[in-house]
């Protein structure tokens, strides 16, 4: 059958370097990461010390952890503009609802810490479902929805400090956030589980599946009946409550909960994302890409510092950076997309 | 023919193929002013594909092109444009965001000495010149607001006064509504008795023989007959179009077939009065188990909306469904799979994630049977093992990304999802299209298979063979309406096409 000869003529053809090609948003974040690692050792002798390794791996936690619920929604080819708003708001109300030093000028609500904890975790869940609400039942696109959602978390954020700083959280957020056991921090313990978590879910839960099939083709996930708009807004959810998460340990980990404290993280968050390889069009990419590009975003900003460098020329290099991570990425997907055919 | 006349355009030899197929063989095309050319033929016969080189849209082609007794060779569509030929293709391109006088103007709207656009002069003209085509309507509403018929129109008028010497329309009637279809004959025929030469291309026989002076059929590539319109009758030209004798490949369908008498079993799917803006038309049908419904309709008769209905993809404006008696109103299509229905859209893109292996591919659509919270990808695999072997999935490697398999095997794989806990009813759409002898046999066999197993199954195709070798009653969908039912009574390719 000339169907066959075709089949077999195409798989004989694909050799090492199709491989390599189609591997290509895997293999590039990973050499990125080995080449900056090696150039930050070789121009600062400080860099490569296990101190230091220690150092990155508490800058990227907070990040870490807000990316989780990121990589879900990018992975369904959506985005959440919204999480580091989300993040913020969520680390003010747990503060919010801790009874602060006397000199802290807020009208708040003094809750025991278990409660401020699960009221907080609501609200952030709360934010995440009128995303998914906002996408799914009315079709707003992700990207605008969110955009409106970033508006509303930091009013709300706004609200409840009103210009002050609070100090006080939930001893429990204190510990996870800023204390550490055996040496190691455990806000570096809570990314590592939470990311851990995030590929468990995405690799072995029926869940993960219909992510990644969602993802790689809405279309045809829709025609094997699947409910795409209960997978979407549920992705919406884990990003919101993943940034929630981030917010509180943040701002145990920073020491106060005050109004934009997190801008910073949403460019950090969607970079970690897409620089480690996981596609912008879905269904490609997951946990492992986001730790790795995690590391990129964790050894640049580290090792910047180590080499004396014009600190106004890191935020310019960061954004060169993150433009050669979108190159990749688009013609990843074009790669690959010509490698399956 | 004209005598006597230099033909406008005329092509010789011409041959053209697509990855080694043949679409064109020596061919032999020519167009006079003053003409109005049907081109009839089955789907793939080659129109279209002439009418794209004529376009410029295919350049690479080998046989002698010739305007106005002058050798050319389009490098793309503008050159054509240039020489006078313009296209109105089968789907709609207009913008529907911007007005009707836009619309009319794209691409060169009259603009003042500043540059800037005058409104006014160019919804006069606008207006003027759909007033000559006999739509009234005001130039500056918003195009998108009209009705698809009247949008159709307005696109064909824009072609039709662009100035083109030539003008190639294909499919033009199949979205219209009978005096819309008058209207376009009304201003074709004042066009060509200003000289413009028109090719008309139909699946409309009818249309084809009251507006044409000539038709031309095709047949696998090759032009079989060219007639005068009125030395010619459907019948004559449907035969022309199916031919008889050892010509085609594989089982003809060119003699009566008989449907057997209905089985009386349970009706699985009753739809009533189904209606979809301009696409359907109180469509009421059943479907019973262990039967195949066989609908048959050319391109654009509100096949693929009646299928997306019945699957809960589209919500209908009016008309109910059932499934074995009790009503329902699919939210979604995951509240229709679970009710038991199941769907294979004609294009397989839409259906397979190109990018995932096989069994993942089989798999998705059962996954909440065989595992609640973790995956089970050994049980997964085992059952797409199970599909690939019945179905004679080739290569049977179920870790194999689906991309590389070939579309025959591509289509098993999307019935294969649907297979390892059967649907109550199974709806297909084009379920062999453009297969290879082999696959299609195959397919065939699957659904037949299937059928006595007891799914209720609904085949939806423009192709007659399709339907005809599938199914044990036939329903006929004509611009959103079911014309005519076949049971119990003979059919075939013929009484298919009479009655579409």
């Amino acid at each position: 059958m000339s169907s066959e000869t075709a089949l077999a003529t195409r798989q004989r053809a694909r050799g090492l370097a199709p491989f390599l090609r189609s591997q290509m948003r895997n293999i590039a974040p990973f050499l990125t990461l080995i080449f900056l690692t090696a150039f930050f050792a070789f121009a600062s002798p400080s860099f490569a010390t296990l101190d230091n390794l220690g150092n990155i791996l508490t800058q990227v936690s907070v990040t870490g952890i807000i990316a989780v619920g990121l990589t879900f929604v990018i992975l369904c080819a959506e985005i959440d503009l919204s999480i580091a708003s989300i993040a913020n708001v969520t680390g003010i109300a747990v503060a919010y609802f801790t009874l602060q030093e006397s000199y802290v000028n807020i009208a708040n609500i003094p809750l025991p810490g278990a409660v401020a904890i699960i009221l907080s975790l609501l609200l952030c869940a709360l934010l995440g479902l009128v995303n998914a609400l906002g996408l799914t039942v009315i079709g707003i696109p992700s990207f605008i929805m969110t955009l409106a959602m970033m508006q509303i978390a930091a009013g709300i954020s706004a609200l409840l400090v009103r210009g002050q700083i609070a100090y006080k959280v939930p001893s429990l957020i204190t510990t996870l956030g800023s204390g550490s056991i055996g040496g190691i921090p455990w806000i570096v313990i809570v990314a590592a589980i939470m990311l851990l978590g995030g590929h468990l879910v995405l690799t072995y839960t029926r869940f993960g599946r219909y992510v990644y099939m969602v993802g790689g083709n809405r279309e045809a996930a829709e025609y094997s009946g699947l409910n795409v708009k209960l997978i979407l807004g549920a992705v919406m959810v884990i990003s919101a409550v993943c940034a929630g998460i981030g917010g509180m340990l943040g701002v145990a980990h920073f020491g106060s909960a005050q109004q934009n404290e997190f801008d910073t993280y949403l460019l950090d968050s969607i970079a970690a994302v897409v620089v480690g390889g996981t596609s912008l069009f879905g269904g490609r990419g997951g946990i492992g890409n986001t730790i790795v590009g995690l590391f990129v975003l964790g050894v640049l900003n580290n090792g910047l510092d180590h080499v004396n460098i014009d600190s106004f020329l890191k935020i310019l290099i960061r954004g060169l950076i993150l433009l050669a991570a979108l190159v990749i990425n688009v013609y990843a997907q074009r790669l690959r997309e010509k490698a399956a055919e | 023919m004209i005598v006597g006349q230099q033909p406008i355009l005329e092509l010789q030899g011409i041959t053209k193929s697509f990855g080694g197929v043949e679409a064109l063989r020596g061919v032999d095309f020519a167009l006079y002013p003053g003409e109005i050319h049907g081109l009839v033929g089955e789907n793939g016969a080659g129109k279209s594909t002439l009418m794209k080189i004529i376009a410029g849209v295919h350049t690479e082609f080998s046989g002698r092109f010739l305007v106005d007794g002058r050798d050319m060779h389009f490098r793309s569509a503008r050159d054509a444009h240039a020489a006078g030929i313009a296209m109105v293709h089968q789907e709609l391109s207009v913008a529907p965001d911007l007005t009707v006088a836009e619309n009319v103007f794209l691409g060169n709207q009259p603009i003042n000495a500043l540059g800037l656009v005058q409104w006014r002069r160019m919804a006069r003209e606008a207006g003027e010149q759909l007033a000559r085509f006999g739509i009234d309507v005001d130039p500056m509403a918003r195009l998108g607001d009209l009705p698809i018929g009247l949008q159709q129109l307005i696109e064909i008028a824009r072609v039709l006064f662009s100035g083109a010497r030539i003008v190639i329309l294909d499919e033009p009637t199949s979205a219209l509504s009978p005096p819309e279809v008058e209207r376009l004959f009304t201003t074709l025929r004042r066009l060509r008795e200003q000289g413009t030469a028109i090719v008309f291309i139909s699946h409309f026989i009818e249309d084809i023989l009251l507006v044409s002076d000539t038709v031309t059929v095709f047949r696998n590539g090759r032009k079989v007959a060219e007639t005068a319109s009125a030395a010619t009758s459907k019948g004559a030209l449907i035969e022309a179009m199916i031919g008889r004798g050892g010509e085609a490949l594989e089982h003809s369908y060119t003699d009566d077939l008989t449907l057997p008498q209905p089985s009386g079993s349970k009706v699985i799917l009753k739809a009533s009065q189904l209606s979809l803006s301009r696409s359907l038309q109180d469509v009421s049908f059943e479907a019973r188990a262990g039967e195949v419904l066989g609908i048959y309709g050319f391109m654009g008769c509100g096949q693929q909306e009646l299928s997306r209905i019945l699957f809960g993809k589209l919500k209908p404006d009016s008309g109910t469904l059932a499934v074995e008696g009790v009503p329902k109103t699919f939210a979604s299509t995951a509240a229709a799979r679970r009710a038991g229905v199941a769907l294979v859209p004609e294009s397989r893109r839409d259906m397979l994630f190109h990018q995932e292996p096989v069994y993942k591919n089989i798999s998705i659509s059962i996954l909440d049977r065989i595992s609640s919270l973790l995956l089970k990808p050994a049980q997964e695999r085992d059952i797409a093992r199970r599909q690939v072997e019945q179905l004679q999935i080739r290569p049977p490697v179920v870790g194999l990304d689906l991309g590389m398999l070939s579309g025959g095997n591509q289509q098993k794989v999307a019935l294969a999802k649907w297979l390892t806990y059967p649907p109550k009813l199974l709806v297909l759409c084009e379920p062999t299209r453009g297969m290879d002898v082999g696959a299609k046999n195959d397919v065939i066999n699957i659904v037949r298979d299937l059928r006595t197993k007891g799914l209720a199954i609904i085949v939806l195709s423009t192709e007659p063979e399709t339907v005809l070798s599938l199914a044990d009653r036939i329903l006929v969908l004509k611009r959103g309406a079911l014309v005519r039912e076949f049971k119990n009574e003979p059919v075939s390719k013929d009484r298919l096409l009479e009655a579409a």
